[in-house]
């Protein structure tokens, strides 16, 4: 992975005396409130219902397990011993005392990290397939290119004080792993006509009150012009990204409002001017950062495994997490291992900090000390030996992250909600431990196959429900929290926005409406169709009938 | 207010008119866009430096033509959180290839200069609050750049290239 050079760890080290110095400001009285407000914001520093929240950058969601000790370290230290990962592959603190934010920002940056543009009206973290690297199916690695993005978007001169936040993700596979589709502007790498490399341009994707499927704006960018057209991209929408309306200023507006076509002329037109005025890295620059993600050095193995073909045999339970908890790697002999943070009954995507050490020094003896996050909140450890998996499995069975539930419906992805944002209109984590433990019953998960379900406390839809195949939505209704489910949604490479189902339901029903859903669906399908298929073909009129039918 | 300059306060010699005051003919006056389409012939005529406000809905490519005309292109910023100016001061500096002042007015904080410096803005009014200490720490406490902007910093890609 990525190491910093002189001239990264400069700009961390800088960057935590300057918001001490702003923290100190603020302390002292010299700065108000409101005034310091847009300084923490630059700086992943939120005020919460409860208290300050610490919204820490973990880049494209990789991670080494010295840094993984370092975010356990800090929640102990500074925190109430855990941290919760979240959709863009950052890691959140929910009680940090200001004081001591700046200390805290100071261990983070001995390891390599920190809080950089994690929130406010610029670049938030560039976040990409937790595969990179490793997948079967991947053309090239995105994670070279989401560094490069890091690097030119951090402190971007022009660009930090943008109409609104905004969001980059970049996949290397056909298969998208990191809802590409639902970003401001999302990056696939793709082979053009002579099996030359580069990148297909998606913008204006968002979730929020207004949600969009991203548009192509360009098939084919080659690999060298990259930073040159988001550059383009981002000053066409700087200038016109609308700043009268808090709600209508994400690109996903302009670039609806402006038309596809139009902005995509808008964006080439730019480019046009820019595209050989040196802001493209050279090619040396770019050999410099890929070299950090050459593939490690593997051992020379076999592609079947007869020990881990015998430990599945002989183990059930070790059988059904390997189904699904793993997949495929490029190298003969390893796998891609998915640790679950969503156990039965637990809060998704949170974990302990002895969890993070345990989880530390497994990376260190199982897969070359390398810990990655995915947007779907869980963990992955991406260079396993099959021969080592029943072992790796018994010891993260120990701390509670072997749930075969890759996948399935109590894989639910989940904001903080009530419990935590001052935004959210409703309770979101408790709602995704009831459908965790009314669908616990494995043999049951694993029947109803593939679910996706997606659940946001609000309509900012931090919990992307809108991309759920059941989306869940909480929403304030005289004072009394009430579900809006959504159905036939999609983050995937077919991605597509879920469609309200009706009436929203009480937070006694809301469990039982999604039972209900899933009997439908269990009773309609045909062989091999996944919930979302037999959504699609079916259509919402079956579930609105056995929903609503009786009333 | 005040004015930086050259890492300076410095004396304004500059006076700000509004659209329906008078212009004085001997001093160094600033106008806004509208007041420059309507008067052009009569600001012209005058024998004193001059300059143009542009709020922060008007690109820099409506007075692209213009620009030999000015001495001073002021920038607005109606609030901080409004960064269309930075886009605005470097296609001056870039596109346009304006030399002149870029003086950034409005809702200027000293969080911003870096900023703002790197765009290409070299004038800054500022509360009189501000102390010149503050525009030197915000010019230096972050000494590495990622990326090429309007200003000479050797970004991080160049200085690797040549270590």
């Amino acid at each position: 992975m990525y190491r910093y050079d002189e001239f990264d760890q400069t700009l961390v080290d800088e960057r935590v005396v300057q918001f001490r110095d702003q923290v100190q400001r603020r302390l002292s009285g010299e700065l108000t409130e409101p005034q310091f407000k847009p300084l923490r914001l630059m700086n992943g520093l939120y005020m919460q219902l409860h208290a300050y929240m610490l919204r820490v950058a973990i880049p494209y969601g990789m991670m080494s397990s010295e840094q993984l000790r370092m975010l356990a370290h800090i929640a102990r230290r500074y925190d109430r011993g855990y941290g919760h990962f979240t959709t863009r592959q950052n890691i959140q603190y929910n009680w940090p005392k200001l004081p001591e934010v700046p200390d805290l920002l100071a261990d983070l940056a001995k390891v390599q990290m920190n809080a950089i543009q994690t929130s406010g009206n610029s670049f938030r973290n560039t976040t990409a397939d937790q595969y990179g690297g490793v997948a079967a199916d991947e053309i090239e690695d995105p994670r070279i290119w989401s560094e490069i993005i890091r690097q030119w978007s951090t402190l971007h001169p022009e660009f930090s004080f943008l109409p609104r936040k905004f969001k980059i993700a970049v996949t290397g596979s056909p298969n998208d792993r990191a809802a590409v589709r639902f970003h401001d502007i999302g990056i696939v790498i793709v082979e053009g006509d002579g099996g030359e490399i580069g990148f297909e341009v998606l913008v204006g994707g968002g979730l929020g009150r207004s949600p969009f499927v991203a548009k192509t704006i360009r098939d084919f960018l080659p690999k060298q012009h990259l930073l040159s057209y988001l550059e383009a991209i981002l000053r066409v929408y700087n200038q016109l990204g609308r700043r009268d309306n808090l709600f209508k200023a994400r690109i996903k507006i302009l670039v609806h409002e402006t038309g596809t076509e139009e902005f995509a002329r808008l964006v080439e037109d730019e480019w046009a001017q820019i595209k050989d005025a040196g802001v493209d890295l050279s090619v040396e620059e770019v050999g410099r950062i890929k070299a950090y993600f050459a593939p490690p050095v593997y051992e020379a193995l076999d592609a079947d495994v007869a020990e881990f073909r015998a430990q599945r045999d002989a183990d059930p339970d070790f059988d059904l997490w390997a189904g699904t908890n793993l997949a495929p790697h490029r190298q003969p002999g390893y796998a891609i291992v998915n640790l679950s943070l969503k156990p039965e009954g637990g809060p998704p995507g949170d974990a302990t900090a002895d969890q993070m050490d345990r989880v530390a020094d497994l990376a260190d003896t199982f897969s070359l000390g390398e810990i990655r996050v995915t947007h779907e909140q869980n963990l992955v450890f991406a260079h396993v030996r099959q021969a080592d998996l029943h072992e790796l499995w018994t010891e993260l069975t120990a701390i509670a992250m072997t749930t075969p539930n890759m996948g399935l419906i109590t894989d639910t992805i989940c904001c903080p909600g009530l419990d935590y944002c001052n935004l959210a209109n409703a309770r979101s984590i408790p709602v995704a431990q009831r459908i965790s433990r009314r669908f616990a019953d494995l043999k049951l998960q694993h029947n109803i196959g593939e679910l996706r379900i997606k659940m946001s406390g609000c309509i900012n839809a931090c919990g992307h429900h809108h991309a759920g195949h059941i989306g869940i939505l909480g929403v304030d209704r005289k004072g009394e929290e009430y579900y809006q489910i959504t159905l036939g949604g999609s983050g995937a490479e077919d991605a597509s926005i879920g469609k309200v189902i009706g009436p929203a339901f009480s937070e006694d029903a809301v469990v039982d409406a999604v039972a209900t859903v899933v009997n439908v669906y269990v009773a309609k399908r045909k062989d091999g169709e996944r919930f979302l298929d037999t959504c699609r073909r079916i259509g919402p009129e079956p579930f609105k009938e056995k929903l609503y039918g009786a009333h | 207010m005040a004015l930086i300059k050259d890492g300076a306060f410095v004396d304004d010699a500059w006076t700000t008119v509004g659209d329906d005051d008078p212009v004085p003919g001997d001093q160094p006056a600033i106008v806004g866009f509208e007041r420059w389409q309507r008067d052009r012939d009569q600001l012209l005529a005058r024998g004193a430096p001059l300059g143009v406000r542009l709020s922060s809905d008007q690109p820099p490519a409506l007075i692209a033509d213009d620009l030999g005309h000015f001495d001073v292109v002021a920038l607005e910023f109606p609030r901080f959180g409004d960064g269309r100016a930075y886009s605005y001061a470097r296609l001056l500096r870039q596109r346009h290839g304006y030399t002149g002042e870029v003086r950034a007015v409005g809702d200027v904080l000293r969080d911003q200069f870096l900023f703002m410096h790197r765009c290409g803005f070299d004038a800054f009014e500022v509360t009189d609050q501000t102390e010149i200490g503050h525009w030197q720490q915000a010019l230096s406490e972050i000494s590495v750049v990622y990326q090429p902007a309007a200003d000479d910093r050797p970004p991080a890609p160049t200085q690797r290239a040549a270590t």
